[in-house]
């Protein structure tokens, strides 16, 4: 009885911040304005404005993860073959710009990358033609993995770094070459940790709107503006929930696609 | 079988300028079952992982079978390896645990099946095929990677520790179980543990090791019977370990008490170790014996009792007796002249670690 009453604070937070929150987005989500029911909010999906912005951040997210995981993969393998202290330092260096504000780094690429910018300082300087880097779907690509290559690289070298050495010197012993061994033992048991770092990936990158408005400028919408601007400057918030519910069914989907691969369940956050 | 299978030739190794290993040599013949055992950090394991493949020594050669094999990378030896946490692959089955080393080497489906139900049948786990390894118990573990290196059919296995994890009754299954294995399948078995009763229940040949030196090596009596120096002395099985002095061939003096004993050639009136197991002193009314003492201590260890008899110069001897003295009795000392094993004193402490065999 007691034990149950420590859970009562949380219970009270999820219940405030999560369950209710959520229910009014249902509710918003599936009423127009005068409060009647309607699939109209949840079906403007299909509009080709919607559309476009939701494939288009599909398709960036996509891109944002699978660069992430191209990059943090090896790098996890690098630090796992690190003894620990070697590790611990470079996992602490890579996680450091994490502690700068996460607007102030977006922010910092816009400086680096306008039209005006460092980038094309240096390269005039250099009587080099200029690029236009802003505003460009690269850009929102490049603000995605700067800011969340960490949480692909954390989950996967936390999972490798706990795979015992016996067991590769095992596949080693046992007649395989170093790929095979990869292929067969490390890649295999790293899933749960691939899956995590997709997840925490793909997710945000999904549903930003900061990176795409300050990177993308105003003509790239992802479906995490147009969500945004209907709550903020269209005032249609029956609208911005039915989006936002579709975007829900979209990660869900995702989620419930990877979980498939995931069958230890210990990198899956449902 | 003319030349050994495994011939370790003065292997050195060291890990961060410490020197685990300083010119090792080994030979081990085909179909023996070898045991190197000593305490932790004595440069068993580097040993072994030499042989495996995992460690490249810093000098020094591996050859197998007359064959060098030393820059020989671990997937391409000719033999395999059990490893003390078993390290099975958690991701795959049983069955696909065991068929590892088959797929790799490309053999028939249908082959790698009969492989399959061979290898359980072996190791009694018949019907295990599609059980994932989270569902066995240590035990059961240990058994499936038994199976899985044995069905590449190497000429050598080595075992690191594989039963440290496991309780002492399963243990001591596990122990007639590889004897059966061993003789049943006709391979080579190196075996690495810190466990003397392992050893001496198992192998046919102990190596005893100590700071990366080979201090004794020889078959379970000779090892338990003869130690040839206080380590191997102390290392297997309880001993008394007491200084002397030969008096001449065949009669030591320990504590001013003279022994009739069988061992030669240590020369005139020079000091000795003296090793005298527990379960060879006869404790026997005072008058009849050589040393006299009072018993100081006294535990009931089931087989026998264990006793400790403190002699006038203070020396706390270690009696296992089946009959029972109690604490405060004056008893003699009294021990076989076969039963009293004499070991040259170590000159320095560098030879005391090399062993008086180097």
């Amino acid at each position: 009885m007691s034990k149950k009453l420590l859970a009562g604070p949380y219970l009270i937070w999820m219940i405030g911040f999560t369950i209710i929150p959520l229910a009014l987005i249902v509710y918003y989500g599936l009423t127009d304005r005068s409060g009647a029911f309607t699939l109209e909010n949840v079906l403007a999906i299909a509009t080709a404005e919607h559309a476009k912005a939701l494939w288009l951040s599909l398709g960036l997210s996509l891109a944002a993860t699978l660069i992430c995981l191209l990059l943090a993969y090896p790098l996890a393998m690098v630090l796992r073959s690190r003894g620990k202290g070697a590790s611990g330092f470079m996992v602490f260096i890579f996680i450091l710009p994490m502690w700068m504000n996460f607007l102030l780094r977006t922010l910092a690429w816009q400086t680096l990358l306008e039209k005006n910018g460092v980038i094309n300082g240096i390269l005039s300087a250099l009587h080099l033609p200029t690029q236009s880097l802003i505003n460009t779907w690269g850009a929102i690509i490049l603000g995605m993995v700067y800011n969340f290559l960490p949480f692909m690289v954390l989950p996967i070298y936390n999972v490798l770094s706990k795979i015992d050495d016996n067991t590769i010197n095992a596949a080693r012993d046992l007649g395989a070459d170093s790929f095979q061994t990869f292929l067969y033992v490390l890649l295999p048991l790293s899933v749960p940790g691939v899956i995590s770092g997709i997840t925490m990936v793909f997710v945000p990158a999904l549903t930003t709107f900061v990176i795409s408005s300050l990177l993308g400028g105003s003509k790239i919408l992802l479906i995490g503006n147009v969500i945004e601007q209907e709550f903020t400057r269209g005032s249609n918030w029956n609208l911005g929930s039915g989006l936002s519910l579709v975007m829900m069914v979209f990660i869900l989907i995702s989620m419930a696609l990877l979980a498939k691969y995931d069958k230890n369940g210990e990198g899956s956050t449902f | 079988m003319n030349q050994p299978l495994i011939d370790l030739q003065h292997i050195s190794k060291s890990f961060d300028g410490t020197m685990v290993l300083d010119d090792l040599c080994l030979t081990v013949k085909e179909n023996s079952f070898v045991t190197l055992l000593g305490p932790s950090g004595c440069g068993k394991t580097t040993t072994l992982r030499i042989i495996g493949g995992f460690e490249s020594p810093d000098q020094g050669k591996v050859i197998f079978d007359g064959q060098d094999i030393t820059r020989l990378p671990a997937n391409k030896r000719p033999l395999n390896t059990v490893f003390q946490k078993y390290a099975l692959f958690t991701h795959m089955t049983i069955a696909e645990n065991i068929a590892f080393g088959l797929k790799i080497r490309n053999k028939p489906k249908a082959y790698i099946q009969d492989k399959i139900k061979y290898a359980l049948k072996l190791v009694n786990l018949d019907g295990y095929e599609n059980r994932s390894v989270d569902s066995l118990s240590g035990g059961q573990q240990q058994r499936i990677a038994i199976a899985r290196a044995i069905v590449n059919e190497p000429r050598l296995l080595l075992l690191d520790e594989p039963l440290g994890a496991l309780d002492l009754k399963l243990r001591q299954d596990m122990q007639y179980e590889l004897i059966r294995l061993k003789n049943e399948l006709g391979i080579t078995f190196i075996y690495v543990t810190h466990d003397q009763e392992e050893a001496l229940t198992m192998s046919d040949t102990i190596v005893v090791m100590n700071q990366g030196y080979i201090q004794q090596m020889g078959s379970p009596e000779s090892i338990y019977n003869e130690p040839e120096n206080a380590f191997v002395a102390d290392f297997i099985g309880d001993s008394n370990i007491v200084p002397g002095t030969m008096i001449r061939d065949e009669l030591v003096e320990i504590f001013g008490a003279r022994f009739a004993c069988v061992d030669k050639g240590f020369g005139t009136n020079r000091p000795v170790d003296v090793v005298i197991r527990p379960e060879d002193i006869d404790l026997v009314e005072p008058g009849q014996g050589t040393l006299s003492g009072v018993v100081t201590h006294l535990i009931f260890k089931g087989v026998h009792y264990e006793m400790e008899v403190t002699t006038p110069d203070g020396f706390e001897w270690l009696v296992h007796s089946t009959d029972l003295f109690p604490v405060g009795k004056k008893v003699d000392l009294r021990v076989d002249p076969f039963d009293i094993q004499i070991m040259n004193k170590p000159a320095s402490e560098d030879e005391e670690a090399m062993g008086v065999n180097e």
